[in-house]
């Protein structure tokens, strides 16, 4: 188990550095000048050629680019991501403010999504084609095909200006108003989770289904165990390894998702600072924002990987 | 899922012999919700070749007298902030959700497929390279990076296309690899190299054929996902020019006018959403009709 773990921390530390890679090539061919990253556009129009020259000389932007994308990492992992070149506050300041508040979205939605989602897979493959799979599995592919932004819209005019039951959009921390935060939260949550719930209900159903199949189930049951036993202990166990999958792959698709709704209900988080620096080419939020969020992916995909070892012998030798 | 060839020469566990297209397309009709799916594809379909011919009005014509009507018998579905008649955008908008779908999974899959293939052949350092740069840009949410790429190549309707087709590729590369890796193992691909086929020729020839299935559906699964992904970034702003009938586009155009023209939101969503139906529900049919364990068993 320990080479497998140090294999798979080596192997996310090289998909790490590939990523600041990505991300640093990606802001050095942004249209026009790298010094755009540190001093706004109307700053460099004001600016003459030898300041511009001094400038870049002082930011390093002389060096050739190997120097450079170690100058630029080592910032970032000392937690220096740089300033906003609209409201040249440092990055982190508002990147802090704004986590909390898509963390605590996604991990409701992420929470609702595997509370509702995995139940459901199961009673889908355990009832398999009776008006109960049929109902959920509908509902399940409507779920994974309803674009949520659109959902969102629908939602807005439907609970929020028709019927006036819902605050339209923002946020409120729980902290402050408990019960108007949570007013606020029902229908991005709703959004957010709809997409991952069909999702996990679909995959959880098939991964039981192809469980059920099995000759040790067979066995399980003509030896008269009682139903939760061969379901749960034998069914479930067996299934867990793709489950486990799909747990893992919510992380980006609700960190996606953040980017849309956010922007739908107004919820001041990290997908609607993506959003709106990349409308304001404030880069340096971009930069930060990209990182932050493929460094997540990556830290549960690394978590999963992990899970598989601990849970599957047979991954830990391969 | 572990071997998924399709062997045309394997009837041991079909009796009666029946055609292996015949086979094929009775598993996938065998659903009511796939057929359903199929009738919707092949109609947007042809709604977007016949646009032209179906659309009332011209998409982009302003009438400014006419802004923000309600449904009636001269605009079904009423117009929009500009006097343009909403039916006829929706209308448009099939053709530039399904070129732009089309175009990207395309260029995805070819460009995908073939590091796949290769980095799953090889093996080695060619394998490392290739799929932890896949991994990478795989940790980034597919709209996030689309929606960078697409920023930092300026949007328009090529650079969608671009952007969609990069965040959608590694998925093909990985599961090209992971089925490469299974299939390369068969004693054919040893027989083939023993009398002296290139790499190249066992790639070409046997390799690809033989991964295929699970490509087809993935192509399929995706075209619903790129689509979407469209939608999103141009209601997110960010995306096809603004007077091109774009889905996503007039979702967002029609925020503004929620409580007194609801419409203008809803009508483009309900399209996205059949369209997202009618590919998601193909895929499933496809899965099942070109799964070999399935064989026999209609």
């Amino acid at each position: 188990m320990t080479t497998y773990i140090i294999r798979r921390l080596i192997q996310c530390a090289i998909v790490l550095l590939i990523v600041t890679v990505i991300v640093f090539i990606a802001v050095r061919l942004l249209p026009g000048d790298p010094l755009l990253m540190l001093v706004s556009q109307t700053e460099t129009e004001e600016f003459s050629t030898e300041q511009l020259a001094e400038l870049r000389i002082k930011y390093g932007l002389d060096k050739p680019l190997i120097v450079q994308y170690f100058d630029w990492a080592g910032n970032i992992f000392r937690g220096d991501l740089g300033r906003s070149l609209v409201s040249k506050l440092p990055v982190h300041e508002e990147i802090l403010r704004r986590i909390p508040i898509t963390l605590h979205i996604g991990v409701l939605a992420f929470l609702i999504s595997v509370i509702i989602g995995i139940p459901a897979g199961i009673v889908c493959a355990v009832k398999r084609s009776t008006w109960v799979d049929n109902l959920v599995t509908t509902l399940a592919n409507l779920g994974i095909t309803v674009p949520n932004f659109w959902l969102g819209v629908l939602m807005i005019y439907f609970f929020a200006l028709y019927l006036g039951w819902l605050p339209t959009m923002g946020y409120t921390s729980p902290f402050t108003d408990f019960w108007l935060s949570t007013k606020m939260l029902i229908m991005p949550v709703f959004c957010m989770m709809i997409g991952a719930v069909s999702m996990n209900t679909r995959q959880v159903r098939s991964a039981m289904l192809e469980v059920l199949h099995q000759d040790y189930i067979r066995t399980a049951w003509s030896k008269g165990l009682r139903f939760r036993v061969v379901i749960f202990k034998h069914a479930l166990r067996n299934a867990v390894v793709p489950i486990v999958t799909l747990l893992g792959l919510g992380v980006p698709l609700l960190l996606g998702g953040s980017v849309l709704i956010e922007q739908v209900f107004a919820i001041p988080g990290m997908g609607r600072l993506a959003v709106d620096s990349i409308m304001r080419q404030d880069y340096p939020y971009v930069q930060a924002i990209s990182l932050i969020m493929a460094g997540a992916v990556v830290f549960a995909n690394l978590v999963v990987d992990l899970a598989y070892g601990w849970i599957d012998p047979r991954v830990r030798y391969s | 899922m572990t071997n998924t060839s399709i062997r045309i020469d394997d009837f041991s566990s079909a009796p009666p012999h029946i055609s292996e297209f015949k086979r094929f397309f009775r598993v996938l009709t065998n659903r009511a919700v796939v057929v359903v799916g199929l009738v919707i594809i092949v109609t947007l379909i042809l709604v977007a070749i016949f646009a032209p011919l179906i659309a009332p009005y011209n998409p982009y014509k302003l009438d400014i007298t006419n802004r923000l009507e309600s449904p009636s018998w001269q605009h079904w579905l009423g117009t929009d902030t500009v006097g343009r008649d909403t039916l006829s955008r929706v209308i448009y908008g099939t053709r530039t959700s399904l070129e732009v779908g089309l175009i990207s999974v395309s260029f995805a899959a070819i460009v995908g497929v073939s590091l796949g293939m290769i980095a799953g052949f090889l093996g080695g350092w060619v394998y490392a390279i290739i799929m932890r740069i896949m991994d990478a840009l795989m940790a980034f949410p597919m709209i996030l990076l689309a929606l960078m790429i697409a920023a930092l190549l300026g949007g328009g309707l090529e650079n969608v296309i671009i952007a969609l087709a990069v965040s959608l590729m590694p998925g093909y590369a990985r599961l090209m690899c992971g089925q490469v890796l299974v299939v390369k193992e068969n004693d054919y691909i040893v027989a083939a190299r023993s009398v002296g086929a290139t790499s190249w020729h066992i790639m070409a020839h046997h390799i690809i054929s033989n991964c295929l299935p699970p490509i087809i559906v993935f192509i399929t699964m995706m075209l619903g996902n790129a689509i979407l992904a469209e939608a999103g970034l141009s209601f997110l702003g960010i995306g096809v020019e603004a007077e091109v009938p774009t889905w996503g586009g007039m979702i967002n155009d029609g925020r503004e006018y929620l409580l007194s023209n609801p419409i203008l939101s809803f009508a483009p969503g309900a399209a996205l959403m059949l369209v997202v139906f009618g590919f998601n529900m193909v895929g499933d049919g496809l899965r099942d009709a070109l799964d070999p364990r399935l064989r026999g068993m209609i």
